[in-house]
């Protein structure tokens, strides 16, 4: 009896160190990325850096103004296709849960986040690319914009569903029309929860490179024509990346650093606006 | 001569194949408390919920026969029109949790793209709460948010939220079961106040609330309406046998 229960202690303390330790394997060496990034990338700030286009190769100096002028507007872009998309899918799932098309949206949902970047990347190639004969901006933003829809579909989808029926019945016993009350009562009670979706979204595709390869394809100049070749910050880290300079892959860590200071804000954000709009019932 | 203003004839209602609701023949009096008592799954609340039509808003349910609001078959109105005449109060109180106490009070004017002079929003809104009895406790918080304050409370904003509308008819879903003895007593002492302009429809499983604040009371058993009578009759001199079980408590 003694020795059983001695075994026990022994068997949760094993167990407990074990979860322990697992878990600082794992998060080490993520922190320790994080750390090397933010030591190569910070020295490569500056003014010149942010303001400035990169120079011919030879030349010191030089910036990535034309990459974070096309990140933005690449990014914003796929995100003013993905939000009405993605929210009114959402709604759809939650409101029709049961019909044959709800089955077969929630199972592409589920493919399309598993089909790998690339592979998005080659198919608006083929779709967009091609048949407006030039690589642009507005591809780009289509093919990030089909990564972001499956975080939006599937946290709308599932604030929604949390929403107690007896809110829309309460609506709807006032009289007000049921798209009213989709649009009015229930979308404002989820708002937390879609925001974070959609912020999450953003920071997912902020660091995509492999779909912009075929589509933005990147320009060494500033440019806001979103029918033209744009910059990225994920582009510009590949290319300088890849290149054999030193400079060049100075340029790059700094490049890496903004985007990863840009996600980290992103998912603070988010954890913000979950607090702040979290609606209680 | 009391008029009628609400009368179903051979109404029944299901939820796919079970039909929950067999032939309801019954006529409700105006500015009277009538109360739908009966065990549970008796079909009083889906009686209460085809009156307004938020039966049909479930999937796979399906009516047959009719019911009157006054000279209209509530069938061939408009859904959206009809419940602007019958309020409704649920079971659990559900005032909008985005929404201060006052927003909740006007939301069936704002929701449905009206708009009010702030004047008139406020008289609105100070007449509500004080028919619902909630003025005097909120009158200096209206611009808190409406799931801040009691359940009492909250089911009182309910009703202000369903009175702001002016209905005719007023249903009421079990309003005080999931409330404490002292919330129920102000709720009961509201409808009494309110049957002066209103006509109510309560549903409840709790008889001695039926005793007290009805006049009518109505008697449902397995979809079937057994009996309907005056309070006092029903309760003094049933003339069921099934009603009297219930009422002295031998089933349900």
């Amino acid at each position: 009896m003694e020795r059983g229960i001695q075994i026990r202690k022994y068997k949760n303390i094993v167990l407990k160190t074990g979860v322990v330790l697992f878990t600082v394997i794992v998060t080490l060496p993520l922190l320790l990325v994080l750390l090397y990034i933010f030591k190569r990338g910070i020295s490569a700030i500056s003014w010149d850096f942010l303001a400035n286009l990169p120079k011919p190769v030879g030349e010191t100096g030089g910036g990535i103004f034309n990459a974070l002028i096309g990140s933005a507007i690449i990014i914003g872009i796929a995100a003013l296709i993905a939000i009405p998309f993605g929210v009114s899918i959402g709604v759809y799932l939650s409101e029709f849960r049961k019909t044959k098309l709800a089955y077969w949206t929630l199972l592409s949902v589920d493919v399309l986040q598993g089909i790998p970047s690339i592979v998005i990347g080659i198919v608006i190639y083929l779709w967009i690319v091609k048949t407006m004969g030039s690589f642009s901006a507005l591809s780009g933003s289509i093919a990030l914009s089909l990564m972001m829809l499956p975080s939006i579909i599937k946290s709308t989808e599932e604030t929604l569903k949390l929403i107690p029926d007896s809110l829309k019945e309460a609506s709807l016993s006032l009289g007000v029309p049921y798209y009213r009350t989709i649009l009015k009562v229930i979308l404002p009670a989820g708002i937390s929860g879609i925001l974070s979706g959609v912020m999450l979204g953003i920071a997912r595709i902020a660091g995509e490179t492999a779909p912009l390869l075929f589509t933005a394809f990147g320009n060494p100049f500033t440019n806001t024509n979103i029918l033209k070749p744009m910059a990225s910050l994920p582009l510009v880290i590949f290319n300088y990346a890849i290149s054999p300079y030193d400079e060049w892959h100075e340029l790059a860590w700094g490049a890496a650093f903004l985007l990863i200071l840009f996600i980290l804000l992103l998912n603070t954000l988010t954890k913000l606006a979950e607090k702040k709009w979290r609606v209680q019932f | 001569m009391e008029s009628t203003i609400l009368k179903s004839e051979n109404f029944s209602a299901w939820f796919g194949e079970n039909q929950v609701l067999k032939k309801i023949n019954i006529e409700i009096p105006r500015n009277n408390i009538v109360a739908v008592m009966g065990p549970s799954g008796c079909g009083k609340t889906t009686f209460i919920r085809c009156v307004n039509r938020m039966h049909e808003l479930t999937n796979d349910t399906h009516v047959e026969g009719t019911i009157f609001y006054t000279k209209n078959d509530i069938y061939k109105m408009d859904p959206i029109i009809l419940r602007r005449f019958i309020g409704m109060v649920f079971q659990r109180p559900n005032p909008f949790p985005t929404m201060s106490i006052y927003q909740n009070v006007i939301a069936g004017y704002t929701l449905n793209g009206a708009s009010l002079r702030k004047p008139e929003k406020d008289e609105l809104v100070e007449d509500s709460l004080k028919k619902a009895a909630l003025w005097d406790e909120v009158k200096d918080m209206l611009h808190r948010k409406g799931t801040f304050l009691s359940g009492g409370q909250q089911q009182r904003l309910c009703i202000a939220r369903a009175l702001a509308m002016k209905p005719e008819i007023l249903l009421l879903d079990e309003p005080t079961s999931a409330l404490d003895p002292i919330s129920t007593a102000k709720i009961e002492e509201l409808l009494f106040d309110l049957k002066k302009n209103y006509t109510l429809l309560i549903v409840t499983h709790n008889m001695q609330q039926a005793g007290r604040v009805s006049d009518k009371t109505a008697f449902f058993y397995l979809g079937e309406l057994i009996e309907y009578n005056d309070t006092k009759e029903i309760f003094t001199n049933p003339k069921n046998e099934k009603t009297q079980n219930y009422i002295t408590g031998r089933f349900g």
